[in-house]
């Protein structure tokens, strides 16, 4: 028994190295003084302040986050009344396919979205003038409709989850079922929605290959730019760049993990 | 039973509003929150593969948008022309290329499927058998490169596997190679990339079975004198399974598409359909090929989707 769980735990140990060891020997050479990436040239901050420095960078960041935060919060919005659908409409015709169409975006190869989204823009250009061209609207078209999926699975697992006597009884009072959602049900599916926007707004961050499809000329988002600097090599700049977002966040599933246990702990202390 | 309990809510609400004589508001409502998600992934996912479906049947032309129409009419002059192509479909069937690139996506898929079940299994089990205080902690570790940059965690292993990159180094330090290995730009670093990027869509299911389980039936397998390596693979595996089938097809599918990680990890020679159907779209400006190239993908996935929707729709039936 004893020697089975070394066994074990040696081969987890090593899964987790699998995990962490390249974003920890990026972290490492994002501090690197020298310009050849890969000799050690000691410690030193020179690429961060490239990194500030690079217009083309700091520009698609912006885009991206201008992007990233419509998305989410579309995103949710349809993505609640999505998970609505699936788990509180009860039956009614053509359920099954509206299923179907609400969760097929989180197996769907995204060079098959990116294209279909395309062509399926260019056909409507072509019938009624709109959208005119492509650009940041066409991109948060398709990252709301690759998102709402993911935010329709959780709010739809919350819903299944919560206690539905809850609203039974707020409906029994007399509740309008506006009132029932906004008092009741909505308080109640809040970490759904926020988890959800948190989810959302990180995809549409770290989407290259649809917006590569849909997005129109001088609308780079930061992955467009990152992808065109690193299908090169590796350059200094990117790692920074890195960093920069995986501390970021790493200090917020830290902060969100903190909040789980102290929530954990006060709901054992009232036991 | 969550339909039973839905259609119990939706009766509750409309006898319950049905003394103020507002039923018709409250159909409205359930009607607004069906069709709008229903008309956005209608205009937005399903239309958009009957105009891929359309535009694989049209050829090839140097025109904006690059296609030819395959339905023409004109009242004044009064014909109407409708003609199919069914060459893009004849060119993948005929020309090696794109078969060798589907085969090839499937064989790479399976294979990174399968070693991604080999490192994940002893980490779920780890997680699923720790105390619930060290879980929350290891459960996070695992999730959390999935939050990070999808396309950063590809890249960080292009520093790590060049030829004077990371492992080469160390390795050349402790003297097991005299030579560095060349590792990027070949399939292994695919495989690499593929099983380290979707290792939590493995480890995730694999823990939600482990964790269900029963742990009372291993001390009953071992009080009847079962060895551990024997109840292992009689009780722990084959209770795993729903969990093995949801964490193989949640890695298969995505990795079939990749287009990233073949584009950054592998060599030219690299054959993977994701790539080929970018390069088709991109670089040879050829939509119509794209198109038919995207129907087939969707083809070849339709039963691990399938498959996996099942699942879905029985865990749901469970719970």
């Amino acid at each position: 028994m004893k020697r089975r769980s070394l066994f074990l735990n040696t081969t987890a140990i090593m899964g987790f190295v699998f995990l962490y060891a390249p974003i920890i020997s990026l972290i490492v050479y994002s501090f690197n003084k020298s310009k050849l990436v890969t000799v050690w040239g000691g410690w030193s901050l020179k690429w961060y302040t490239e990194l500030f420095n690079n217009q083309q960078i700091i520009d698609a960041a912006l885009v991206s986050f201008k992007i990233a935060l419509v998305s989410a919060s579309l995103a949710v919005v349809l993505g609640t009344m999505a998970g609505f659908v699936l788990s509180r409409m009860g039956r009614f015709r053509g359920k099954m396919i509206l299923s179907g169409w609400i969760t097929a975006p989180l197996v769907m190869p995204e060079v098959i979205t990116g294209l279909s989204l395309l062509l399926l823009f260019v056909a409507m250009e072509g019938m009624f003038g709109w959208p005119s061209g492509r650009g940041t609207g066409t991109i948060i078209i398709a990252h709301t409709t690759f998102c709402m999926a993911y935010v329709a699975v959780i709010v739809q697992s919350r819903l299944a989850s919560i206690d539905e006597t809850l609203e039974e009884a707020a409906m029994d009072l007399g509740a309008k079922p506006s009132t029932l959602f906004f008092l009741v049900t909505l308080p109640l599916i809040a970490p759904a929605l926020i988890s959800g926007w948190l989810l959302s707004f990180t995809l549409s961050l770290d989407d290259l290959v649809i917006a590569s499809f849909v997005s129109g000329p001088g609308n780079s988002t930061l992955p467009m730019v990152i992808f065109s600097k690193v299908r090169l090599g590796v350059t200094p700049e990117v790692n920074a760049l890195a960093t920069i977002m995986i501390a970021i966040v790493a200090l917020g599933v830290l902060a969100a993990m903190y909040q789980m246990r102290r929530q954990t702990k006060l709901l054992s202390n009232h036991e | 039973m969550s339909v039973s309990t839905g259609a119990a809510w939706i009766d509750k609400s409309a006898s319950g509003m049905a003394k103020y004589n507002i039923f018709r508001s409250v159909n409205w409502g359930r009607l607004g929150v069906i069709a709008v998600p229903a008309l956005w992934l209608g205009v937005f996912f399903f239309i958009p593969f009957l105009v891929v479906f359309k535009i694989s049947l049209s050829e090839s032309a140097i025109a904006i948008p690059p296609y030819t129409a395959i339905f023409e009419w004109d009242l004044e002059e009064a014909y109407a022309t409708f003609k199919l192509n069914l060459g893009n479909y004849f060119y993948l069937i005929e020309d090696d290329f794109y078969l060798d690139a589907y085969i090839n996506s499937v064989k790479i898929a399976a294979v990174s499927t399968f070693f991604a079940l080999i490192v994940g299994f002893p980490v779920a089990y780890l997680i699923a058998r720790s105390k619930p205080s060290t879980r929350v902690v290891l459960l996070a570790l695992v999730i959390l490169p999935f939050w990070t940059s999808f396309l950063l965690r590809v890249y960080a292993w292009m520093g790590f596997l060049k030829k004077n990159g990371v492992v080469n180094e160390f390795l050349l330090s402790i003297g097991i190679i005299d030579q560095p290995l060349v590792m990027l730009q070949t399939d292994f670093a695919v495989y690499i990339g593929i099983v380290y990027t979707y290792l939590p869509f493995m480890i995730l299911p694999l823990y939600t079975a482990l964790e269900k389980m029963d742990l009372t039936l291993l001390e009953a397998a071992e009080d009847l004198g079962a060895r551990p390596l024997q109840s292992f693979f009689m009780i722990t595996l084959p209770l795993a399974v729903p969990g093995i089938i949801a964490g193989c097809i949640l890695v298969f599918i995505p990795a079939v598409g990749e287009f990233v990680i073949p584009a950054l990890l592998g060599g030219s020679d690299t054959l993977m359909i994701g790539r080929v159907l970018w390069d088709e779209f991109f670089l040879n400006r050829d939509w119509p090929m794209a198109s038919a190239v995207a129907i087939v993908m969707l083809v070849v996935l339709v039963l691990p989707i399938m498959l996996i929707r099942n699942a879905q729709g029985k865990e749901e039936a469970h719970s």
